[in-house]
């Protein structure tokens, strides 16, 4: 049993899936998330691949502000994706709200509604930032993995 | 029987959340209901805390993919209302900068068409051909997607004779690449079967909605905000493109041959680039009401502003492409297979932070 523990722990920091979300962006942050996939940043070289079912996630990417429309969903996604999970917090608007912190319907930054592990700054970060977001949230993957033992 | 099927928020086609009701009978999509609100985050509202010099800031993160267009609205508003003389080398290099958005906003948008409907490929090679234009930007403004260039008088970075030559060499690349694509998403049999005849907007319909845009062009009408001559676009010389069959291929086909107009622009602005100042001073307090059009990627964009004479503006009121083309895709649902939604709703390019700012 414990092999199969180890091989399955392996495949998950070798090969991270990773769920993206919008939660209210201005598609900035998005298009960036798009571009590391693409040929000249391709983070699919690193095993990292984006899907769309949280079922299969490993680490959410969560960018732009939370408002109160959209809080219901991401705590829903949050809780679709099986343990151990990591959350990434992508953009000046993720972090904190950035400019649109004092808008009438902005909740904050993402960890008002989830916990965060990782925060990668920029508005909008750059895709190299954010491939790096990646490989630090996988260590933090790694740390909770160890502790559950 | 009747189904109601939930399109979003989260959904892999979706890069943003929009969430469609979709009542299907069998496989064909009946009704499409939309359900609005997620991106909301109210920054008209804004302009009573950040006076207008800040609101270009805020108004260009209505939407990161067209942020340069947003800014140039904005500050054209600002300067008719101050009545204020920007320089025309200024004009010009607003000229390029839009340009080079709109080149990367369509073959983004053919990257994600492509996507769409299955041909991943095709979508790594307009993404590759892209980042060209990623790096002009980043290279010229410094940074990758919201290049904050446009001030009010004026625009805040210059370009060096060195940078010009270079810009050139690289939209040449750009339309060169683009060409060699072209054959592939163009005269593809598959790419043809999934587009050709879905989700069609006739031309009485087009105009009855109040299309804009591709999605208005696509249907047959010769119509681009452009054309009024706003910024240098009255000193160069380019034709709308228009294609009048109405459904997605025919979207996608004048985004396509729009990629080579902007590269004509580019060349076109920076042939006739004058020397002179960036920025004009002034020393004015805004006053009375403007609005103003532009033409953006996805189609006219709209700005009304109200100016109380404090340098906090009254009221900023945003109307864009999306919004516009929302009641044209609705009217395309209906009658659909539902394996197309996915083209459909690409097809129009929604753009849901514009839409709900």
């Amino acid at each position: 049993m414990s092999m199969l523990k180890d091989w399955i722990n392996k495949g998950r920091l070798k090969s991270p899936w990773v769920v993206h979300f919008d939660c209210g962006s201005c598609n900035g942050c998005d298009i960036e998330v798009l571009a590391c996939l693409t040929p000249v940043y391709d983070v699919e070289r690193f095993g990292i691949l984006n899907i769309g079912d949280p079922k299969h996630a490993d680490v959410l990417l969560v960018t732009g502000t939370v408002n109160h429309r959209n809080k219901h969903v991401l705590k829903n996604i949050y809780d679709q994706m099986p343990e151990p999970k990591a959350v990434i917090a992508m953009g000046a608007c993720g972090l904190t709200g950035g400019v649109f912190r004092e808008a009438y319907n902005v909740v904050g930054g993402v960890d008002k509604v989830i916990p965060v592990d990782v925060y990668v700054r920029g508005c909008p970060p750059k895709p190299e930032a954010i491939i790096d977001g990646v490989v630090l949230a996988l260590e933090k993957v790694k740390a909770k993995l160890e502790a559950a033992g | 029987m009747r189904t109601i099927l939930p399109f979003g928020p989260q959904h892999p086609v979706l890069p943003e959340p929009i969430h469609l009701k979709l009542v299907v009978e069998e496989e064909k999509v009946v009704e499409a209901l939309p359900n609005l609100g997620y991106v909301h985050r109210g920054l008209e509202k804004l302009t009573d805390i950040r006076d207008y010099n800040q609101m270009v800031n805020i108004v260009e993160r209505v939407c990161g993919i067209c942020s340069c267009i947003h800014a140039l609205n904005f500050c054209e508003a600002v300067e008719e209302m101050m009545k204020i003389e920007v320089p025309q080398r200024a004009h010009f290099l607003r000229v390029m900068w839009s340009e080079i958005h709109r080149i990367h906003s369509h073959l983004l948008w053919l990257g994600l068409f492509a996507d769409g409907f299955g041909f991943e490929s095709l979508f790594m090679q307009l993404w590759r051909i892209r980042e060209r234009s990623m790096d002009l930007m980043e290279a010229t403004a410094g940074n990758r997607v919201v290049i904050s260039t446009n001030i009010v008088g004026g625009v805040r970075k210059d370009i060096t004779e060195e940078q010009k030559t270079w810009i050139l060499a690289e939209i040449d690349k750009i339309e060169a690449e683009v060409r060699q694509v072209e054959k592939t998403l163009l005269s593809d049999y598959t790419v043809k079967s999934r587009c050709c005849g879905k989700g069609v907007l006739t031309k009485e319909q087009a105009h009855q909605l109040g299309a804009v845009g591709p999605c208005l062009r696509g249907s047959g009408w010769a119509q681009d905000a452009r054309m009024t001559g706003y910024a240098a676009y009255g000193q160069l010389d380019f034709e709308p493109v228009v294609e009048h069959d109405g459904d997605s291929y025919a979207r996608c086909v004048v985004r396509f041959r729009e990629v080579y107009t902007s590269c004509d622009l580019v060349r076109q602005a920076l042939a006739k680039l004058p020397g002179g100042e960036l920025a004009a001073k002034f020393k004015a307090k805004p006053e009375g009401e403007v609005w103003r059009r532009v033409e953006q990627p996805r189609g006219e964009l709209f700005y009304y502003i109200k100016g109380n004479g404090s340098k906090f503006l009254e009221r900023v009121r945003i109307r864009t492409p999306t919004f516009a083309n929302i009641p044209p895709l609705l009217a395309m649902l209906p009658g659909c297979d539902l394996a197309d939604v996915p083209v459909i709703v690409l097809s129009i390019d929604p753009c849901i932070s514009c839409t709900e700012r």
